[in-house]
């Protein structure tokens, strides 16, 4: 018999911590087959955040770091500058990457920084209990806006692909919704071609991976993908922003 | 001829598998659980899997290997 499929040997035997039907688990092993794919075996270091995938640093079969809130970019620029060799990674998720490290994001992408970076869009915080992100959509609840998030009191949505490809520094930004079949192979190929960029030397490469969390938006699992394909979309555009 | 193998200890019974699968050849138990305490997914009408894979790529938590 031949294997059509199985669990990618660049993850490790440690399980998932991830609530049940959450889709950094999908997420997860995406990474872990780009890396497997273009031969990142043994000089491969990736950045865990801070938020729900805090403990990537046990699932990833490489070498891991944790880096404080947000600042993720920028120990990855650290790692890679010293270490050009590497293949590097972060993976964040929106309350790290979009809210208290925006800085660290914005000024990672414009110097160009030959990274990889595996943003998780999920519209909410999911490990501090469902507080509204800077992601989170309009006239969605979270348990800082119960009535649903309002443009006056609370600002708009940020779309964090559109802007950085206003920027000249990256070579690859593109969005990707891991909600069905389709897309989840879309976003593998998204995923692949950011990594082989950094082995290229093209330069800092950005995929936005919409997500869910059906925990925290009070669904099951399979109507949270349902609300990615209907709501998440409609707000965060599927796409390809920049290619150089 | 088709082979699905389930790491049984690693599911979650979201039962993403199940609304991935074109054939209904899965389904979340209502008898089996593992050791987390739940429910987890069978191949109730294994015959008629078309090794699409689509179950395992959907499946947040590696739980199945598909193999033809």
């Amino acid at each position: 018999m031949s294997t059509v499929f199985e669990k990618p040997s660049f993850l490790t035997d440690t399980p998932f911590h991830y609530c049940p039907g959450c889709t950094h688990g999908i997420a997860h092993r995406l990474v872990a087959e780009a890396l497997g794919e273009i031969g990142a075996d043994g000089h491969c270091v990736g950045v865990a955040p801070v938020g729900c995938a805090v403990f990537a640093y046990n699932y990833f079969n490489c070498d891991m770091i944790e880096a404080a809130h947000g600042r993720a970019p920028a120990v990855a620029t650290g790692i890679k500058l010293t270490n050009p060799d590497n293949i590097v990674f972060s993976y964040q998720g929106d309350g790290d990457l979009a809210s208290i490290g925006m800085a660290e994001i914005v000024h990672a992408a414009t110097r160009g920084v030959n990274i990889t970076v595996i943003f998780i869009n999920n519209a909410i915080y999911g490990m501090t209990g469902g507080q509204m992100a800077p992601t989170t959509l309009l006239g969605q609840r979270a348990t800082t806006c119960p009535s649903g998030r309002s443009a006056e009191v609370n600002g708009y949505p940020i779309r964090m692909c559109e802007m950085l490809a206003t920027l000249d520094g990256p070579s690859y930004i593109a969005r990707c919704s891991l909600a069905d079949v389709k897309n989840v192979r879309q976003a593998k190929k998204a995923v692949l071609k950011a990594f082989q960029n950094q082995k290229e030397g093209k330069g800092f490469s950005f995929v936005e991976l919409l997500s869910t969390c059906p925990t925290n938006w009070h669904l099951s699992p399979v109507q949270a993908l349902k609300y990615v394909k209907n709501q998440m979309t409609a707000q965060y555009p599927l796409g390809v922003f920049k290619e150089v | 001829m088709s082979k699905l193998t389930f790491n049984k200890e690693l599911c979650k019974g979201c039962g993403l598998c199940v609304q991935a699968c074109p054939k209904n050849v899965l389904a979340v138990s209502d008898k089996d659980s593992n050791g987390k305490g739940y429910y987890v997914v069978e191949a109730v009408n294994e015959k008629d899997c078309i090794v699409c894979a689509f179950c395992a790529t959907m499946c947040p938590d590696c739980v199945i290997t598909v193999e033809k």
